[in-house]
């Protein structure tokens, strides 16, 4: 709490007196602590001369790469540049020697969900119990946990499927349950590959909307092909171009995610976006 | 039902056959009976069929269960620990490239007449498809499912037994279907290699008397077991694991 108090002082200007104003934001912080404690924390993510290869291909070397918190940061290039190795690389799952510094010094790996292209669900378990995998695998799921998810689930409109298998259910719906399984996981940090490429456009719009409302305030890394995706839910686009890869200029789109698709600086910056996606695509061969 | 239906229609055309190869080559009783004669057998002599069923059913099912036991715990542990697949991969395959007839009576001579040395017989024959299938299984888990337990901060254990174990019952299902037809078969070369009762006993003693209608009867008792324990497991099979469409054999 002490902590907490330091980075009032720091973010709020304010007197030795703590003013109304302070105090009422503190009470707003706190409501939003009590429902999840990891919002609050400064989670700004730090790569410093990321290096990558398998054998001799050099995906990249010296790559430098911030991830700001509480906002969405979305990669975009072409395949194979190594946009899903470097969500890999911060998920863990590649072995790197990179170091991940993390601002608020704890361990990258306790404070990440992850969601792949591949929906993963379990065709053993019931879309419940798929999106509480997470707490089954840990052993600690509560009767609260489960009103959660039931909850969540009825606000993503699978309320009459929740004991259904997910072989029984549309593209659409499973990744709406993986959507669903990805905010139990109540991490900071939520790193998408791809989450919705499977999918036909209007599913992807209507999931895109569900996802930024979900996952409002999170810091979220969002790798995609879709120029159109990025632009709707991130607040930083890159493009990663050239080999080995560096970022290309970063585009900020205006006003915040979700985006509504006719929003005519979409249209614009979607141009803007191809045409650095077309240079890169020219970067690699 | 179509599958009874059909293995009814089959059962019988396979008896016109049989009735037609007796009658026309005009075959005595002691080379080829006829159906009619075993089931004279069947008739007249229930007590001794079922007398000696039993030490065979006996050591059949011993056997399978105790083999899928063994076969299911050495693909797990050769699966969790590294070391041990190095040094006991190759000893089960050893254990299978060496002939079963050939060992048999070695296993006699160790393990008596009694039911020990058929029921190890029986489970050496039926282990090693299950741990095979299995450890195939537990490998094939897709990769994106074991990234999304790790991210999760499941352990080695957890995700062995929440998430790799189901993932292979599909491999597992094939293994035990294969040993459950072995496993018959594993306790009559064990009676026929050296035993003091049981079908293979009683085949192998009808055999050297000539009295082959006794063996047909015995042999389809045998075949009764091997489709039956086949049966059972599938079924069971298909109700464990609901989201494999297995195609009706």
């Amino acid at each position: 709490m002490a902590w907490y108090l330091a980075t009032l002082h720091n973010n709020y200007p304010c007197n030795n007196w703590p003013n109304l104003t302070i105090l009422l934001k503190y009470a707003c912080d706190c409501a939003i602590l009590k429902q999840n404690s990891c919002l609050v924390m400064n989670h700004d993510i730090h790569i410093k001369g990321a290096r990558l290869a398998f054998k001799d291909l050099v995906l990249f070397d010296q790559l430098n790469f911030s991830i700001q918190a509480n906002h969405t940061t979305c990669i975009l290039g072409p395949s194979g540049v190594g946009k899903s190795s470097l969500l890999r690389m911060l998920a863990g799952l590649e072995a790197h020697s990179t170091t991940i510094s993390v601002k608020n010094h704890l361990s990258l790996k306790q404070q990440i969900a992850y969601m792949g292209q591949n929906d993963a669900l379990l065709p053993w378990l019931s879309v419940l119990n798929n999106t509480l995998f997470g707490y089954i695998l840990r052993r600690n799921l509560t009767k609260a946990y489960r009103q959660q998810a039931i909850d969540l689930l009825q606000q993503v409109g699978l309320k009459e499927v929740i004991h259904a298998k997910p072989q029984q259910l549309s593209g659409g719906m499973r990744q709406r349950v993986a959507l669903v399984r990805t905010v139990m996981e109540n991490k900071p940090v939520i790193l998408l590959d791809e989450p919705f490429a499977a999918l036909d456009a209007i599913s992807k719009i209507k999931l895109q909307t569900l996802l930024a409302q979900l996952l409002r305030h999170r810091t979220i890394c969002l790798v995609t092909h879709d120029p159109l995706e990025a632009l709707r839910l991130g607040h930083f686009i890159y493009v990663m171009r050239g080999r080995p890869a560096h970022f290309a200029e970063v585009i900020k789109p205006q006003g915040e995610p979700p985006r509504a698709i006719d929003d005519t600086q979409l249209l614009q910056l979607e141009a803007k976006l191809l045409q650095q996606l077309t240079e890169a695509q020219a970067s690699l061969t | 039902m179509k599958i009874y239906f059909r293995g009814l229609i089959l059962f019988l055309l396979l008896l016109l056959i049989w009735q037609g190869i007796v009658w026309l080559f005009h075959l005595p009783a002691y080379i080829l009976p006829s159906p009619f004669n075993v089931a004279e057998v069947f008739y007249q002599q229930p007590h001794l069929l079922l007398h000696q069923s039993i030490p065979t059913l006996i050591a059949t099912i011993l056997g399978f269960s105790l083999g899928t036991f063994f076969g299911l715990f050495a693909a797990i542990i050769v699966c969790l620990y590294k070391p041990v697949r190095n040094w006991l991969l190759p000893l089960l395959i050893v254990s299978q490239a060496l002939p079963t007839f050939a060992i048999a009576p070695l296993l006699v001579i160790w393990f008596g007449y009694g039911l020990a040395s058929k029921i190890i017989i029986c489970v050496l024959m039926v282990f090693f498809p299950i741990t095979s299938a299995t450890y195939d299984g537990l490998r094939a888990t897709p990769k994106a499912w074991l990234d999304l337990a790790t991210i999760m901060g499941g352990n080695k254990r957890r995700k062995l037994w929440h998430l790799q174990l189901p993932a292979a019952l599909p491999h597992f299902a094939s293994g035990i279907r294969v040993a459950s037809v072995y496993a018959p078969m594993g306790a009559i070369i064990g009676e026929w290699v050296g035993a003091s009762s049981g079908l293979g006993y009683l085949m192998l003693n009808a055999n050297a008397r000539l009295q082959i209608d006794v063996v047909f009867a015995t042999l389809i008792i045998i075949l009764v077991f091997a489709l039956v324990l086949y049966f059972i497991v599938d079924k069971l099979m298909a109700y464990l694991i609901p989201w494999q469409k297995i195609g009706s054999v």
